[in-house]
């Protein structure tokens, strides 16, 4: 009787220890909580509040009966997708190299990968405009080597824009594509290879679904950015590709057109967050965590 | 081992390493292509360079503009650090060490900043700011760009702390030291590699922010403002000169946080 009074009181203080832990774990995040709230999720409840102020749909309206913002849209959608794609098929060789060489070679490409990807967006760009402009080194070398007779322009057109996407998104590709790799046991490659499977056999049937969770989340990471890009698209698209985030900067800062800006910024935010969902559900019912642990 | 030796010499492996060595070119030639131009003798963006000089070099010493702008990133970048790390800090503390209900959503949450486009959210602080009338402070600047910051620093805490052994602060508190002592003297000296990457990840994503900057810098330009400006209006290279700085800055930050880890590591693999 007196045992049981006993553990029941401490199971009762264990309970309450517990209790008081979990309440002072929640207190730590309390700042943090307070601080995204106000300076995250208050000033986007506000921006879309601006987006319907009078109680008016017409700035949603605008968006999409103007033929013009509706092709914006769907030409950055387009170049989203095209920048992923391309990130995609570049940047499985470069992470399936990473994964399989020597521990000597993996280090120094991992160096080659990380270097730009700390470098800042505005110098790769800037490069990039010296590298394609029409006195840039790309003609100089054409012209010089008799190629061709006048220099190409290559500068603010969309392919410079996807090239310098590609190359500020690639290393977002190749981190899980990475590690997705690297986790599947070599092994099943080469038994598939003694029972005569070929090259792209065992790509297909082996490497592409165990590495499935690691294509999708980069191609997530790589899409989602890349339709809010800015500072590419503006400096290599010299004002001939507009993408949809140079829109809302011109709606603020140009013409202080705060509900219109809100609307479209609702939409991007939208299509945006549906994408995440679409492939975020897509992997979690095509691919079982557990898949893909080979070792 | 032979085996290995043979996939290397096979058709595919080739093809394999062709392909990645051409990306790695992709990916390092903007890098260097910044240098020569930056010592360029020519008056205005020429490949190749006519000849070697330090004039762009000088130009960014020489122009107060140039200077205050690399001043306030360095200001902005440090107190963003010093504020993402005293939020983060707690905030992955708070994640890893008990349960409590809401933990997972607040988890999930908690890297909804990277997924909003970075023009949104500009746009949504810029006009919260300009009630406040915190445009052109630079404490304004570093405030948003903490938004910014927070997800990269708590995901790598928050790693940093599952992989640590909570037994080994146990043991601490019994031996007789207090909570503070335990986790100040035990914990942090354990976790601090992950300290330090989240520390020189909330520095790069001040650093090289450019949008937000735009919207709330105003006259006071931070270092990528000054850039953006110089590229879009002008033609000579002082913005090669400044690149090139700028590559050799993180590159030696990266070499300092490298050693860092390496120090702090030790302890970890006795």
């Amino acid at each position: 009787m007196t045992a049981g009074t006993a553990s029941a009181g401490r199971s009762l203080r264990v309970a309450a220890t517990e209790r008081r832990a979990a309440f002072g774990a929640f207190l730590l995040t309390a700042p943090g909580l307070v601080f995204l709230g106000l300076l995250f999720a208050m000033p986007l409840i506000q921006l879309f509040a601006l987006s319907v102020e009078g109680g008016t749909t017409e700035w949603y309206a605008k968006v999409f009966a103007d033929g013009l913002y509706t092709t914006i849209f769907i030409r950055t959608f387009e170049i989203a997708l095209f920048v992923t794609v391309t990130a995609l098929l570049i940047g499985y060789p470069v992470a399936f190299f990473l994964a399989t060489t020597t521990p000597t070679w993996r280090a120094i490409g991992f160096a080659l990968v990380m270097l730009p990807f700390w470098t800042s967006v505005l110098v790769r760009t800037y490069a990039w405009m010296i590298i394609l402009g029409r006195n840039g080194i790309v003609n100089r070398f054409l012209i010089d080597y008799g190629f061709i007779e006048r220099p190409m322009t290559l500068l603010n057109t969309r392919f410079a824009v996807v090239l310098g996407m590609v190359h500020v998104m690639l290393p977002f590709m190749i981190l899980p594509l990475y590690s997705a790799i690297v986790r599947v046991d070599p092994d099943l490659a080469r038994a598939a290879r003694g029972m005569g499977a070929s090259r792209f056999q065992i790509f297909r049937r082996i490497y592409l679904p165990l590495t499935l969770h690691g294509i999708v989340a980069g191609v997530t990471l790589v899409f989602v950015v890349s339709l809010g890009f800015y500072i590419t698209p503006a400096l290599l698209g010299g004002g001939k590709v507009t993408m949809i985030a140079m829109v809302i900067e011109q709606q603020v800062r140009e013409f202080l057109a705060w509900n219109f800006a809100g609307a479209l910024s609702v939409v991007l935010l939208a299509i945006t967050l549906v994408v995440f969902w679409l492939l975020n559900h897509w992997v979690a019912r095509r691919v079982p965590p557990a898949t893909g642990q080979g070792r | 081992m032979a085996a290995r030796r043979r996939a290397r010499r096979n058709p595919g492996r080739i093809l394999l390493r062709t392909v990645a060595g051409a990306v790695f070119v992709f990916l390092m030639l903007p890098l260097v292509v910044v240098f020569p131009i930056s010592f360029s003798a020519g008056s205005y963006l020429r490949f190749p360079p006519p000849g070697f000089s330090l004039q762009w070099y000088e130009r960014y010493w020489n122009d107060p503009i140039w200077i205050d702008a690399t001043i306030r990133s360095l200001q902005v970048g440090a107190a963003t650090t010093v504020l993402a790390l005293l939020i983060g800090i707690p905030l992955a503390f708070g994640l890893t060490r008990a349960r409590f209900p809401a933990r997972t959503a607040i988890e999930q949450s908690m890297s909804a900043p990277m997924i909003v486009p970075h023009i949104v959210l500009s746009i949504a602080i810029y006009g919260l700011f300009s009630h406040l009338g915190l445009i052109g402070e630079w404490y304004g600047i570093a405030i948003a760009h903490t938004v910014l910051a927070l997800p990269f620093v708590v995901i790598v805490l928050v790693a940093g702390l599952r992989n640590f052994d909570v037994n080994l602060e146990l043991a601490a508190r019994g031996m007789g030291a207090s909570r503070l002592t335990a986790i100040r003297r035990v914990t942090l000296p354990m976790v601090a590699p992950s300290v330090y990457s989240a520390a020189f990840l909330a520095f790069i994503t001040s650093f090289d922010e450019l949008v937000v900057a735009m919207f709330l810098s105003g006259a006071n330009m931070t270092l990528p403002k000054k850039m953006f400006d110089n590229i879009l209006t002008e033609i000579e290279p002082t913005v090669a000169a400044v690149s090139a700085l700028k590559i050799m800055f993180i590159g030696l930050l990266l070499l300092l946080s490298l050693r860092f880890r390496k120090g702090s590591d030790t302890p970890m693999t006795h």
